[in-house]
């Protein structure tokens, strides 16, 4: 019996050797277990790891921790780029070597339940299965972190820094200023408060409006459509879908032409003769307003419209049938039939039209660039937060404002996408997987 | 009143509405194909009715030595074909491992997918003309697939995956009984069954360069580079209505394949959509 225990106090021992041995330098617990192979991948690839990238680590977190230290010779913005660019693979490196120590400690383990080692063949093959789906991830995982999440966090960078167009690299140094910019945002009674609020305030507006009014256009001609005594189906579903197939960077900037006070035809062609008046569509925040939304409107019932024509065709008769029985008005029908059919297969899809259209940027830039401008604030009258963002950036040069308000959009937008996700049944599933 | 007129009164009522609801879509785009027949390029003097309708427009896009148009096209056509391709590469590997495989930070992945989609690529813009920069890829074409393939994989990768989910696995099971690995199941099972959905990806990304103004305008300067979409935003953006006619005519080339290609593949587009977007 002693002689059972001190054996296996000696195993137990191994596992701590092993899980040490593998924290000191990757690979070396491996091959205290006398896997060998994946020991030396694991001491190659940690080797190389230091030999190639140790440089650039510490000097991307100097970079990053500094931004730099000489005006004029060290590139603020640079330093930062390649500060996070190091950080992401830091991470990256201790995944791995989290992974190793882990790695060492089960094996070990393993050996003291008494397994043997797989061999050569077993391993690679489970080695192969277990990395499948890594490789098949690689090449999208490595373009998205750097077309999306590298510049995601480089711009939540910058809102905590002084890049402005008086302050910009390689001429002058950049620092960190802490939550500086988003104080200045909500300074009482300065500038970028009132911008913020009147640019907030008409954001939501045009958000829930022009969206609901899309939707509700929408709805409304599938139902007329449908209408079992209409003919010509298929020609009058396909003119009510054209502004949808007509690329809208194209009918938008028709529609500026067209508002256009001096020779739009709105004014010269409708409002002249028809009612006497000529409205400054373009000039006047509320028309200018009142125009987006009709535009969108024009642009974005099209698809909802053909959304709603699929699902309506695929409700059973028998539910009508039935409420006819019972002697349902037609509201009724409307109601508690169509309608909860409607919602129930479209939600999602409806979720983000309204998502769509809080950073539908493309309708506010090129009908008027945001304009008209307004006292006493630096945002145009029908700036929504988004172009709001591309004024301050592109035109103005105001980095570091510009981020923080963009951090704020995301904050808003991943709240609203988090409810959205807990609504959705299929995520919800994915959820318990 | 008999039941009879009552149902005839409503049935026009519905037709005067979508009698209505046609002139509000027909104006403008009729408008359109009008003001690019007329002569001159001044917008003060053009009517919808032109007394000379002329081609002058069209013809001067595709003869006239300073109109780049041809050059446009050619560029918009090389970056559609190759985002359309490589994007349903790239998402369909994606796809493939998050349908199919359980691994070790899937679930976080899933929800970085639905998260990332909601940002604005606005956002990230300053980051990609900087990095653009660092590696000499700005003012290229090569820059602007690169930008187009990686923003694209969060909305596609979702809806694809989607869409591989209602593929019944016993499929993938009964190849793997007959010897198949992950590459055959892959290749020779998934792919072919979800046809439907990837031609709705290929189509989406051929698409989208032709009608991004926004992207091409950060990332190109150099009007030989230009996509149809930046080119002709650029003709009307200096002086508003000075080029007007012409980039009716020009818009309009581009907007007829588009909107055909459209009207013939719509019911599919839609059916593609909610299958994956949508799942239950």
């Amino acid at each position: 019996m002693p002689r059972d225990l001190t054996k296996k106090k000696k195993l137990t021992g191994s596992v701590l050797t092993a899980t040490i041995l593998s924290v000191l330098f990757a690979g070396l617990g491996q091959l205290y277990n006398r896997r060998y192979i994946k020991g030396v991948l694991f001491i190659i690839l940690e080797l190389s790891f230091l030999i190639t990238l140790g440089n650039f680590i510490t000097t991307g977190l100097w970079g990053i921790r500094t931004l730099g230290v000489y005006a004029g010779e060290d590139h603020s913005i640079l330093l930062l780029i390649e500060g996070i660019i190091a950080l992401l693979i830091l991470v990256f490196a201790l995944v791995l070597y989290v992974y190793n120590i882990v790695d060492a400690k089960k094996n070990a383990e393993r050996r003291v339940a008494g397994e043997p080692n797989p061999s050569i063949r077993k391993s690679l093959k489970d080695g192969w299965d277990l990395g499948f789906p890594y490789i098949f991830v690689t090449p999208g995982l490595i373009m998205l972190t750097f077309i999306v999440i590298l510049p995601i966090l480089f711009t939540l960078a910058l809102a905590f820094t002084d890049y402005t167009f008086n302050n910009q690299p390689p001429r002058n140094l950049l620092s960190w200023v802490g939550f500086d910019n988003f104080a200045k945002l909500f300074e009482q009674d300065g500038i970028w408060r009132n911008t913020f609020i009147s640019v907030f305030a008409w954001t939501i507006v045009w958000t829930v409006v022009a969206t609901t009014l899309q939707v509700g256009l929408g709805l409304f001609l599938a139902i007329l459509v449908n209408d079992p005594r209409v003919k010509f189906k298929r020609l009058i579903r396909t003119i009510l879908i054209l502004p949808w197939a007509v690329p809208a960077f194209v009918t938008i900037l028709v529609f500026t032409a067209m508002f256009n006070g001096n020779f739009g035809a709105i004014n010269q062609d409708i409002m002249e003769p028809l009612f006497g008046v000529t409205v400054p569509w373009l000039e006047d925040p509320l028309y200018a307003r009142m125009a987006l939304i009709m535009i969108q409107t024009w642009l974005g019932f099209p698809f909802v419209f053909a959304l709603f024509t699929g699902v309506l065709q695929s409700i059973s008769k028998d539910w009508y049938e039935a409420a006819d029985v019972d002697g349902g008005s037609r509201w009724q029908k409307f109601r508690f039939i169509t309608l909860p059919h409607v919602l129930f297969a479209t939600a999602p899809l409806l979720i983000m039209q309204y998502a769509g259209n809080f950073n539908n940027f493309n309708i506010i830039y090129l009908f008027n660039a945001g304009g008209p401008p307004v006292r006493g604030q630096n945002a145009g009258g029908t700036d929504i937060l988004i172009s709001w963002v591309y004024n301050l950036t592109f035109e103005l040069n105001q980095y570091n404002m510009a981020a923080a308000i963009s951090i704020i959009l995301g904050l808003l937008v991943s709240i609203f996408a988090f409810f959205q996700f807990r609504k959705t049944r299929a995520f919800k599933e994915e959820g318990e997987m | 009143m008999t039941r009879k007129q009552k149902s005839a009164i409503e049935v026009t009522i519905i037709y005067l509405i979508l009698a209505l609801m046609a002139i509000i879509i027909g104006y403008p785009l009729l408008w359109t194909v009008g003001v690019s027949l007329n002569e001159g390029t001044s917008m003060f003097s053009a009517s919808v009715i032109p007394d000379n309708p002329s081609l002058e427009h069209y013809l001067w896009l595709f003869t006239d030595p300073s109109s780049d148009y041809l050059i446009w096209y050619k560029n918009s056509l090389i970056v559609a074909v190759v985002n359309s391709v490589v994007s349903v590469a790239l998402t369909a590997f994606v796809a493939y491992a998050f349908s199919r495989y359980r691994f070790v930070g899937r679930k976080y992945g899933l929800y970085a997918f639905l998260l990332l989609q909601m940002f604005p690529s606005l956002m990230a813009m300053v980051a990609i003309y900087v990095l653009l920069n660092m590696i000499g890829l700005f003012d290229s074409l090569i820059g602007l697939m690169l930008v187009y393939i990686g923003g694209q994989i969060p909305f596609n990768a979702w809806l694809v995956k989607g869409y591989f989910d209602t593929l019944p696995r016993e499929l993938d099971e009964a190849a793997k009984m007959d010897g198949a690995g992950h590459f055959g199941i892959f290749f020779r099972i998934i792919l072919p069954l979800a046809k439907p959905i990837l031609a709705v990806v290929a189509l989406f990304n051929f698409m989208a360069p032709f009608m991004d103004f926004l992207l091409p305008r950060i990332i190109l300067r150099d009007p030989e580079n230009f996509t149809l979409a930046l080119g002709l935003f650029n003709f009307i953006n200096q002086q508003f209505g000075s080029n007007f006619t012409r980039f009716a005519a020009g818009a309009i080339l581009i907007a007829l394949p588009i909107a055909l290609v459209f009207l013939f593949l719509q019911k599919w587009l839609i059916g593609g959509l909610t299958a994956g977007g949508t799942k239950g």
